[in-house]
Order: structure tokens, then C-alpha cells, then sequence
């Protein structure tokens, strides 16, 4: 039957471990078991939804590099002449990392707020709210990575990759990765309604289509340039670029940090909203 | 296990819960009594370290939940008052991944679970997805899972609201048994038969007070008499009836569809009011409930309320 140990269960012991931590109050040091939670749900319920983010940067490949690429002969970039599959693999890497981490932390995080109330559940537990923002972001990271490594591969095969330094990208595309879901977590985390999220839609899809995908930002007039470099995804389809050929400039580290401090924020404002809407 | 002292909760010019004090023992089954809107969601919000207070104490188990929410919801178990088990898991993967937020292993889990299935009568759904379970199997579940890590105080807000009759008493079985194993219940219920049926102690709220507090027995016998008449003269001569028979029984209580009488011998009230030579088109005498203790406190039933 029902046991009934007053005091000292083994989750009060796991929870009192620490509790005289710093921040015990917002973590306990488990954001692995919301990454474990997703990562069942994505084989009970998920997994086509899962299969279709591999497939989007592929299908884009193949549309745009070998048709339009086919029309455009090659490209000049940084210095050399390569073919336009090649010049917007990359990019396609960079975004489909956007993308993934966007679609996860805002229309799934939003649905999980207000709907299906599983961030209540979670915190009515002995997880804090820093847990379950760390938790979710690491599992739009982790599901970038495997998109990331599943595109390189195709690259790959269609010998789209110059040299070994292209595996920086991996790393890189967890940074994006990261950056994006965190930002996006925070940002819907303030949203109040479905209408809003769409408002998201309505910035997206022109930074995919400006930022540097398809063409050169160098096309634009130089003012414009200017405003199109600081937006996010133009800095990450730039410094995967930048690895995927090589490239090491200071403008890499600069991105870097721009992504790490972007993750740092977007972690900071997510756990603030977490603790405002479900311990207050 | 609880103590609250001048308890209070406010959102803005708005106060859900104003400065009310109550105490909860170790093994004892207590609980919050009111209509919607009374304050009861938010005291148990507070208690289960997921809602700060505004001023006033609380203690549970001897921490202070604005400082030490984890390690105090360590030791509940929460069944909130709409399910929110998760969709996308099956029944044994609610518990599972239930039992790992609070960081249990698995060799913990394993047993515990079987323990759970068999206590939620949800052997047969264990793989089952949740969506494709019925209200009360739902509730069980959300219940099952509160008991994942062993909780010294499991909280229920509106157990049963909602299922019909049957799974109501499946539900209460269920939750008779914990209680004679000795848990601590928190329940918070508009039901009045729920509060007598699970309840040692309770608090009647109104308007984020306390209007009342004691036994159910107790409550009934100092607010209420033993038995009640409840007759119905058709809604326009209720008023006129009321004042010509205003002299029988203890009290009277004059609600839009019908008299109530309180007195301590029903069938003789009953048929005074017979005597006089007024038929009552429906008549009942019944022994009094909390129903009435509420209807005495605040002068409201709990419907309109």
C-alpha cells in the first residue's frame, strides 16, 4: 500500500542536498529531467514533427542550390569562385538551426504555458524555474545539433564541403541554437495570446529572405548592410560561413559573443517570467 | 505540519485572501470549505509553495515557503484542480518522468509505479496515452502522480469536481485509503458531502475569510439544528407562508424556491405546519448538512454564491 514517510522521503533528502545553495530557490541542478521529458514525448507523440526539421534545409538545397544554382553558375565569395550550392549550404545550416530552436520555444513553449499546463505541473515539483528554462533550451540545442550533423551529412554527399574546419559549424549551430531559443522562450513567455505569436512569422520569414541566405548582403547599398549585419540571423549565417570555408576574422569572435550574450539574456528573462507566472 | 497566521494574499486593490489564520496536524485530514472565489485555490496555491504571500506567516513543516519553495514542494503532493498531466506521455511515463523532477532514480521508480497503477486501479493503461482516458480515470492519475515522492502532505483542490456520481466514489475510496494510512490531507471542495465524507476538520472561507471552523459534526450542531424541513409553496407565496409560520421550529431560512425549517424533530415540524392548513406542493425533511452551515454563515447557498 501507500506509504507515508513524514519528513524524509527520497525526494525531500534529493531536494534538502541543496538547499543551502545559492539559487536553491529557482534550481536544483535538474534541467536533464525536463530534457528527459521531452525527449519521451518526442518518441511517444513527436517524432514526424521530429523527422520533417531534417528534412526542410534539404529540400531547400535541393530546390534552390542545384535549380537556381543551375541559372546562377557560380558565386564570388570571400575571394573565390564556388558554385551557389555551396555558397547557400551553409546559410541553410545557420537558418534550419534558427528555425528549429524558434518552432520549439515559442509555439510549443507557448502551448505548454497555456494549455497543457505542464510548466505548472513541473514547478508544483521540486524543480525550480531556471531548471525547466535550461531544460527546454538544452533540448532545442540538442534537437539542433542532431539537425545540424544530419545536414552536414548530406552536404557531404554532395561533396558541398571544403575542408574540415566545416565541422565548426556543429558547434556553432548549438550556439545559434541556444541563442534563438533562449530569446524565443523569453519572448513568448510575454505573450498572451496565439494572434502575437504570429507577429514572430511576420519577422522571420524576411530575415530568411534578406539576410544573406541566398545572395551577398554586399548586393545592398551600404547603409542597408549595416542594418541587415546586426540582425541575428545575418550574424549567424555569417559566422557559419566563416567556419564552413575557413574564414577565421575578428568578426567570428565578435558573433560569438554576440550569441553567447543573446543566450545569457534570453536564459535570464525566461527564468524571470517562469518564477512571475507560476511562484508569484 | 501548516501553520498560518494572518495569512493574506492581494492582487492590487483586490484581496483573495485577508489575514486568515488556521493550524493542520500531523495524520489529520483538513479541509477549506467555499464557493468559488472564496479564496480557496489561492490559500492552497500558497501552501503548496507556488504562490507567495502578500504578509502574514506560513509555515510548512517548519520552512518558509517564499524562501524554501523546492525543498518544501519536495515533501507535496499536488493534484490541482484541473488536470494537467501530460499529453504527450502515457500513463506510466506521467509517473516516470514525474518521479525524475523531483530527481528520483529509477531503481525508486520502477516499484513505484507498479505500487501507483495498482492504487489508481490504472493497471490496464499503462501504456494508454492520456487523452484516451475517461474524467475519472484522468483525476486518478493526476492523484497517482501527486504520490510519486512519498509526500507527508498531499494537497487536493476539488478532488472531484466535475465526474459523475461513480467515479466520484471511486475517488473517494481512494482517498479514504490514503488518509487512513495515515497521510496528511489538504482538500479543498464546494461539496459539502465531500467535505463530510473525507474531512476531521475544516474551515468554511467566504470572501477570502474564515467564517467558520471545526469538525463537520460540530459545525453542523453549532450552525445548524439536527434536522431541517425543506417545503416549496411555488415561487410567489413563499415570502407570505414564511411570516405566518415564523413561530415553528428554531429557524427559518426563506430562499427564492423554497422555506427551509430547522428544527430537532422533522416530522413534527412537518406536521405543524400541515395543521395550520397549508399544503406544501413538495415537502422533505432531512437530517442538516455543512449545506446548511454555509447557508447559516454567509446567508447564501453555495450555488449562488
Amino acid at each position: 500500500m501507500i506509504t507515508q514517510v513524514v519528513v524524509t522521503s527520497a525526494a525531500v533528502a534529493i531536494a534538502e542536498r541543496r538547499g543551502s545553495y545559492p539559487g536553491a530557490g529557482i534550481y536544483s541542478g535538474r534541467p536533464h529531467a525536463v530534457m528527459q521529458r521531452a525527449f519521451t514525448a518526442l518518441r511517444t507523440s513527436n517524432l514526424l514533427a521530429f523527422l520533417t526539421g531534417f528534412v526542410e534545409p534539404v529540400l531547400f538545397l535541393l530546390s534552390f542550390g542545384f535549380g537556381i544554382g543551375g541559372l546562377v553558375g557560380g558565386v564570388d565569395a570571400q575571394g573565390s569562385q564556388i558554385t551557389y550550392a555551396a555558397f547557400i549550404a551553409p546559410a541553410l545550416l545557420a537558418s534550419s538551426a534558427m528555425n528549429g530552436a524558434i518552432f520549439d520555444s515559442t509555439y510549443n513553449v507557448y502551448f505548454k504555458m497555456h494549455f497543457s499546463r505542464i510548466y505548472q505541473g513541473m514547478l508544483a515539483t521540486s524543480l525550480g524555474s531556471l531548471d525547466v528554462a535550461l531544460g527546454e533550451i538544452g533540448w532545442a540545442v540538442l534537437r539542433g545539433g542532431i539537425y545540424a550533423c544530419g545536414f552536414m551529412s548530406v552536404t557531404a554527399v554532395f561533396g558541398l564541403i571544403p575542408s574540415w574546419w566545416a565541422l565548426l559549424t556543429i558547434p556553432a549551430a548549438l550556439l545559434i541554437a541556444f541563442a534563438f531559443s533562449a530569446i524565443g522562450m523569453a519572448v513568448t513567455s510575454y505573450m498572451t495570446s496565439f494572434q502575437q505569436l504570429n507577429w514572430l512569422n511576420f519577422w522571420l520569414l524576411p530575415m530568411f529572405l534578406f539576410s544573406g541566405t541566398f545572395y551577398p548582403i554586399s548586393t545592398y547599398p551600404t547603409w542597408l548592410q549595416v542594418i541587415v549585419e546586426v540582425t541575428p540571423l545575418a550574424q549567424a549565417i555569417a559566422m557559419v560561413r566563416g567556419l564552413w570555408f575557413g574564414h577565421f576574422d575578428v568578426g567570428l569572435a565578435g558573433s560569438v559573443l554576440y550569441f553567447a550574450a543573446l543566450a545569457v539574456i534570453g536564459a535570464a528573462f525566461t527564468t524571470k517570467r517562469l518564477t512571475a507566472l507560476f511562484l508569484r | 505540519m501548516i501553520t498560518a497566521r494572518t495569512l493574506t494574499k492581494a492582487y492590487g486593490e483586490f484581496i483573495a485572501v485577508d489575514g486568515i489564520d488556521f493550524s493542520v496536524a500531523p495524520g489529520e485530514s483538513f479541509g477549506v470549505l467555499g464557493p468559488n472565489g472564496a479564496g480557496k485555490s489561492t490559500t492552497m496555491r500558497m501552501i503548496g509553495a507556488t504562490l507567495l504571500r502578500t504578509s502574514g506567516e506560513l509555515s510548512i513543516l517548519g520552512k518558509d515557503p517564499s524562501i524554501d519553495g523546492p525543498a518544501i514542494r519536495a515533501h507535496l503532493g499536488v493534484v490541482p484542480q484541473q488536470d494537467n498531466n501530460d499529453t504527450e506521455l502515457t500513463v506510466a511515463e506521467n509517473l516516470y518522468i514525474y518521479g525524475k523532477y523531483f530527481g528520483l532514480p529509477r531503481s525508486y521508480l520502477t516499484p513505484k509505479i507498479d505500487e501507483l497503477l495498482a492504487f489508481a486501479q490504472l493497471e490496464d493503461k499503462r501504456d494508454a496515452k492520456v487523452d484516451s482516458l475517461s474524467g475519472g480515470m484522468k483525476r486518478r492519475l493526476t492523484i497517482a502522480r501527486g504520490l510519486v515522492n512519498d509526500p507527508s502532505i498531499v494537497m487536493l483542490d476539488e478532488p472531484t469536481t466535475g465526474l459523475d456520481p461513480q467515479a466520484r466514489h471511486i475517488l473517494w475510496d481512494r482517498l479514504f485509503r490514503l488518509k487512513e494510512d495515515g497521510a496528511t490531507l489538504v482538500i479543498t471542495t464546494h461539496y459539502m458531502d465531500e467535505a463530510e465524507q473525507l474531512c476531521d476538520r475544516l474551515v468554511v472561507m467566504d470572501r477570502g475569510r474564515i467564517v467558520a471552523e471545526g469538525s463537520p459534526a460540530s459545525l453542523i450542531r453549532q450552525y445548524a439544528s439536527r434536522e431541517v424541513v425543506e417545503v416549496r409553496f411555488g415561487s410567489g407565496r413563499n415570502g407570505e407562508i414564511a411570516a405566518s409560520i415564523s413561530d415553528i421550529g428554531d429557524r427559518m431560512e426563506v430562499l427564492p424556491d423554497r422555506i427551509l425549517v430547522y428544527a430537532d424533530q422533522g416530522e413534527a415540524t412537518l406536521q405543524a405546519i400541515v395543521a395550520r392548513g397549508l399544503m406544501p406542493l413538495t415537502s422533505l425533511v432531512r437530517r442538516c448538512s455543512l449545506e446548511d452551515v454555509f447557508l447559516r454563515l454567509t446567508g447564501r447557498t453555495l450555488e449562488d454564491a
